[in-house]
């Protein structure tokens, strides 16, 4: 099940700049929530907080606190590798593993993690790729055909498997349908809706449209700090901030 | 990209105002057709009607194409709406002048006779309600469209003191039936457009507000 993220007076830096400034927010669990905004405004680098990412940059600093269901995640003695694990993401562009089979690119993080039981295994990848909608597609050639033959579209996908695998409880979608095609974007939606059942989903999209499809929430950030945050029905017909206005009519940005 | 859009919204609007301009000439020489029993006036109304059907059909298409190849949000999409509503009452505007001198046409071929109803009254308050209405959309001020909606209160008054008269009449001077019947209908007709004034006037406060007063009273619709 998904977990709600409660984000109190998160700061994030990318050496002496301060890229977010004292941001709030709290995503309700089993929800998908959008974050917009124009280029540079600072959403891809906050959700890159909610899983201990943003760190992985060379002179970066993060202050605050970013709670995951009852787990402090920046508290001292909270390992990077468990929050990952509980907090999973897929980029913009897909990435799987390019030498792996399929089977491997879903298997991949629980090999890692030391998971070795064939069996279960097996069962995990179906149960991944399934939920990813890929099983169909994909089913009898899982283990001959590489995760780089697939289209765009499948490969995105692919990584959604991938980041289910591990079971997650939130699900971080940076920009994930940008890359592909009408049809596969509709896909990859319609997993959104699906998976929030079962997974909290953050999402950011530079799609307007996309976060009124598939969003329950919205949050607007712009120059590093989240201007609004609402309903996304009260976003997109009558928003109470005018820079959120002026955004989302394009009047601006 | 977005400043074409701009200006189609710009577009929109004029359109819309041209459309409001018909609609309330239509109404202004109809009450100004019962006022001197003018055949000739009455036929304008009934030929004027072509072209605000026309203008309504302009508008409806470029709405449909706004809303289809630009998504608009927000402000945007609340005006889009708010122009295809009023543009459906403006049109219905229209065809309350044509039943109105439909009806006065009636009366020049019967009697004058001297009936104790204000029509040019009734007639100036409606129209005064369709241009308060227009004027609240023009400048996008809710507070303008607000008289609007506290003035549809004296239009109902005045049209029922017109049926209770002639009721009146037609009791006591049976002769004057069919007179006293076609001024009760004018005066129902005119009525009717102060309830589109007043429909415009709650798209108008819908748009530039983003509340919906609809089947809200009196202050309760002004306090929002």
């Amino acid at each position: 099940m998904g977990v709600g993220i409660e984000v109190r007076n998160l700061k994030a830096w990318y050496g002496s700049s301060e890229a977010l400034h004292s941001v709030n927010m709290s995503i309700a669990a089993n929800q998908a929530t959008a974050l917009i905004g124009p280029s540079g405004c600072g959403k891809s680098t906050f959700v890159r907080c909610l899983n201990r990412m943003h760190e992985t940059i060379p002179g970066t600093k993060v202050d605050g606190t970013v709670m995951i269901g009852q787990t402090d995640i920046y508290a001292n003695g909270t390992p990077a590798v468990e929050v990952r694990r509980r907090v999973g993401m897929v980029f913009q562009k897909p990435n799987p593993f390019p030498t792996m089979s399929i089977y491997d690119n879903v298997a991949a993080g629980l090999k890692l993690n030391g998971f070795r039981n064939r069996h279960r295994l097996d069962e995990i990848v179906e149960k991944s790729l399934k939920q990813a909608a890929l099983w169909e597609e994909v089913k009898d050639s899982l283990k001959k055909k590489s995760g780089a033959s697939l289209s765009g579209g499948q490969q995105q996908r692919l990584c959604i498997a991938r980041a289910l695998a591990v079971e997650p409880e939130v699900l971080l979608m940076d920009e994930p349908a940008s890359a592909l095609d009408p049809i596969s974007t509709g896909k990859i939606e319609e997993l959104i809706d699906e998976l929030k059942v079962n997974y909290t989903i953050v999402i950011v999209t530079h799609n307007m449209q996309q976060a009124a499809r598939v969003a329950g929430f919205t949050g607007f950030f712009l120059l590093g700090t989240m201007v609004e945050f609402d309903k996304t029905e009260k976003i997109f017909t009558n928003p109470s901030d005018k820079r959120t206005e002026d955004y989302i009519t394009g009047r601006f940005g | 990209m977005r400043t074409r859009f701009h200006q189609s919204l710009d577009d929109l609007k004029e359109k819309l105002l041209r459309m409001g301009g018909l609609a309330e000439q239509a109404v202004d020489r109809a009450i100004e057709a019962y006022r001197l029993r003018d055949a000739a006036l009455c036929q304008q109304v009934l030929e004027g009607e072509r072209a605000i059907n026309t203008m309504e059909r302009e508008i409806d298409e470029l709405a449909l194409d706004l809303l289809a190849m630009q998504q608009p949000m927000a402000v945007d999409l609340r005006f889009i709406i708010a122009i295809v509503k009023i543009n459906a009452d403006l049109e219905r505007v229209g065809d309350q002048a044509v039943n109105v001198v439909q009806r006065v046409m009636e009366l020049v071929k019967l009697q004058e006779a001297e009936l104790s109803a204000d029509i040019p009254r009734v007639g100036t308050v409606a129209s005064n309600m369709v241009r308060t209405a227009l004027e609240s959309f023009i400048y996008a001020r809710a507070d303008v469209a607000e008289q609007v909606l506290k003035t549809d209160s004296q239009l109902d008054q005045l049209n029922a003191e017109v049926y209770h008269a002639m009721l009146k009449t037609m009791h006591e001077n049976p002769s004057l039936t069919s007179q006293a019947l076609n001024t009760l209908l004018i005066s129902r007709n005119l009525e009717r457009v102060g309830d589109h004034a007043t429909n415009i006037a709650e798209d108008v406060i819908f748009w530039v507000r983003g509340a919906d007063v609809r089947h809200l009273f009196g202050s309760q619709a002004a306090n929002r």
